[in-house]
């Protein structure tokens, strides 16, 4: 709503069809999909699609968790453990209420349980952010510790699983032939959507990633903005916990340790601008399916767990040279035509 | 250069480890030994060694977060280097272990200075990208069977006391040598003032002369020496190379050397900050082992230690305290 085009409405729907960012990532995702199908037998079948349905999700809801602050100019390193901690609180609820004999009551408690740890976590990070001014990578590097020791201190480092059937409904179960997770992540990726290209604070979100201090003379309350932005983030990972701890019947602090890497990867990859200010919700879930198949593919393949984390590590590299060639190759015929 | 030694960081820090250290002498009898100290620093020089060289990526206005991983890979390469020529002693095994380093810090700054790529995500890629061919290659198997010169215990001062021996071993020595040569290259060389320029301002940099790419190079590269010099130091003390053993270890370092004052975006920072930042969180943790807090706390307490002195940073408390100053303009972005 806030950026008008002159040009009639067809040309812009035309324009949104054949959108070449979108375009490519459908592409690549073909692509991605036909090298697996040639090099690994068995990856063309039900069983590949149906378990990068079921395990997409935790990964993407964390992706959108680590969308908002980049786009803001920032980065949140705690999300996994945000998420772990949101599950522990529902799985404490449940637990106080039988476990996996808790009812509905319980589990709607449960469910508030941890969106509201998840939401405070974000909230606590977004008010030290944005009324000392000290920088996201390192409010949110000792939150993660904090956060983590917290988890650890309270389990032990032991784990706790037992959730009523209908918990794992959540993460296990299907609608309709289609994976409940998928559609919780649907509906998350359609909330954010909405929030970043339809609301004041998905305006404001692009602004401070573009310039923090314009954006407060223009009168954004930006103090606000970021909180409001790190709670959010914060929420998402609550229903990250939510959709671990439905998925695995357990919950472990650590789980998903490895995730922020492959979080980054998918913003990045997904066209969100690394300095921050640019970026959108649609492409980086495309994004996300591409290294879902991937890592479902490397998996069939047999891969070596280690050798894919190098591999990733490698990929992110790959990327993020690409982009950097390919702005500036931009630039250069940009400046070339004047 | 030298207006002031003693920065109200420092001197913030230096009166909580007083206080501290005498609450733990009170409430503990071991704390204020002779022998608990010497462990205490002994044990903190491995860090001050990663913290310092830290320090000089996070002034030229980096971060690094591979450098822990980097060092494991430093130690499984220089022991197996020196198996490969047959033992070896403390000169080449540190020239090697500074090399693989250096070339390792190197490593990072390429890509971050050819393709201008944020240094946190450079650091994040890199940081798997080692981790996982480390483990892949080595299986994850530790190496036991070191040469006999490294994991002889070398003391340099022994005192016989009466709650037992208390050594300073050659650890500290190493440390110091470390913090005085990134002393020197900070405070004494113009190349120092260089990264501090380009820390705060990369553009006005530029344009006075200094070159970047240099600059790059050298912040990652020390960094990389330190992580490798700190990574033999660490197989010396535990006499044995594990793969993981510092996995996660970059965390701690980092946010102790911000506790010591340093910050990130660059351009500020101190030596002195990141040995009393580390010794700082040294002293907590030996503390509260001796208190005989559950070892699951700690980690918890350290955390909520570092939120609380982030956010009573001179930043905050200055805005808090109102807008005496001109406001600052607050830096978001790197």
């Amino acid at each position: 709503m806030t950026t008008q085009t002159i040009s009639p409405d067809r040309d812009r729907r035309i324009a949104r069809l054949v959108d070449p960012e979108i375009a490519n990532l459908l592409g690549l995702l073909v692509l991605v999909c036909l090298v697996f199908s040639v090099t690994a037998t068995g990856f063309l079948s039900e069983t590949t699609f149906v378990s990068v349905a079921f395990q997409l999700p935790e990964l993407g809801l964390l992706t959108l968790a680590m969308l908002m602050p980049i786009i803001s100019g920032g980065f949140n390193l705690a999300i996994t453990f945000t998420a772990n901690l949101s599950g522990l609180a529902m799985a404490a609820v449940l637990h106080s209420f039988g476990g996996a004999d808790a009812g509905a009551f319980a589990i709607v408690l449960g469910i508030a349980a941890a969106l509201a740890t998840g939401a405070l976590v974000g909230w606590l990070m977004g008010v030290i952010i944005a009324t000392t001014g000290a920088h996201p990578i390192l409010v949110s590097l000792s939150m993660m510790i904090f956060v983590r020791g917290l988890g650890e201190f309270l389990t032990h480092g032991g784990d706790i699983s037992g959730t009523p059937n209908a918990v794992q409904a959540i993460g296990q179960g299907t609608v309709l032939g289609v994976p409940a997770p998928i559609l919780v992540f649907a509906g998350a990726v359609l909330l954010w959507h909405v929030v970043m290209s339809r609301t004041r604070l998905g305006f404001a979100t692009r602004m401070i990633g573009s310039n923090l201090e314009a954006t407060r003379y223009s009168g954004i309350s930006t103090r606000r903005a970021l909180t409001l932005i790190y709670t959010l983030s914060g929420l998402m990972c609550g229903l990250a916990g939510i959709v671990m701890l439905a998925r695995f019947n357990s919950v472990r602090v650590g789980h998903g340790e490895a995730y922020v890497l492959i979080t980054v990867l998918a913003c990045f990859l997904g066209g969100v601008d690394p300095f921050g200010g640019f970026g959108r919700v649609l492409p980086v879930a495309i994004a996300l399916v591409i290294l879902q198949v991937i890592a479902s593919g490397l998996n069939l393949l047999g891969a070596n767990q280690h050798l894919a984390t190098a591999l990733w590590g490698a990929f992110l590299l790959l990327i993020m040279v690409v982009r950097s060639i390919w702005t500036s190759r931009f630039l250069q015929i940009l400046f070339a035509r004047r | 250069m030298l207006k002031l030694p003693i920065g109200a960081t420092e001197r913030w820090l230096i009166f909580v480890i007083l206080v501290m250290g005498a609450a733990l002498g009170v409430l503990t009898h071991t704390f204020l030994t002779l022998p608990n100290l010497f462990d205490l620093l002994n044990a903190s020089s491995v860090d001050i060694i990663f913290g310092v060289g830290l320090l000089v990526v996070l002034i030229a206005g980096g971060i690094d977060i591979s450098f822990a991983v980097a060092a494991s890979v430093v130690q499984y390469l220089t022991a197996l280097t020196l198996q490969a020529m047959g033992g070896g002693d403390w000169a080449l095994g540190i020239l090697l272990a500074g090399a693989f380093g250096a070339a390792l810090g190197c490593f990072n700054a390429f890509w971050i200075y050819q393709f201008r790529i944020v240094s946190i995500v450079v650091t994040i890629a890199t940081y798997n990208l080692f981790f996982g061919l480390l483990m892949f290659f080595s299986g994850g198997v530790s190496l036991y069977d070191l040469p006999d010169w490294l994991t002889t215990r070398i003391p340099v001062v022994s005192i016989e006391t009466t709650n037992g021996r208390a050594e300073i071993t050659i650890l500290v020595i190493v440390m110091i040598l470390c913090v005085a040569a990134t002393w020197t290259l900070l405070q004494r060389t113009s190349t120092g003032r260089q990264l501090y320029a380009m820390g705060d301002n990369v553009e006005g940099a530029r344009r006075i002369g200094v070159s970047l790419g240099a600059m790059h190079y050298l912040a990652y590269g020390w960094l990389g020496l330190m992580a490798g010099i700190a990574g033999l130091m660490q197989a010396h003390y535990a006499e044995e190379v594990v793969p993981n053993a510092l996995y996660g270890r970059e965390l701690n370092v980092l946010a102790a050397v911000v506790l010591g004052g340093a910050r990130l975006g660059g351009g500020r920072g101190s030596i002195l900050g990141v040995v009393l930042g580390i010794i700082l969180v040294g002293m907590t943790q030996n503390g509260l082992n001796l208190l005989g807090i559950s070892p699951y706390a700690f980690k918890m307490i350290i955390g909520a230690i570092i939120l609380v002195a982030i956010t009573l940073s001179s930043e905050g408390v200055g805005k808090l305290i109102g807008s005496l100053r001109a406001p600052r303009t607050r830096r978001m972005a790197q």
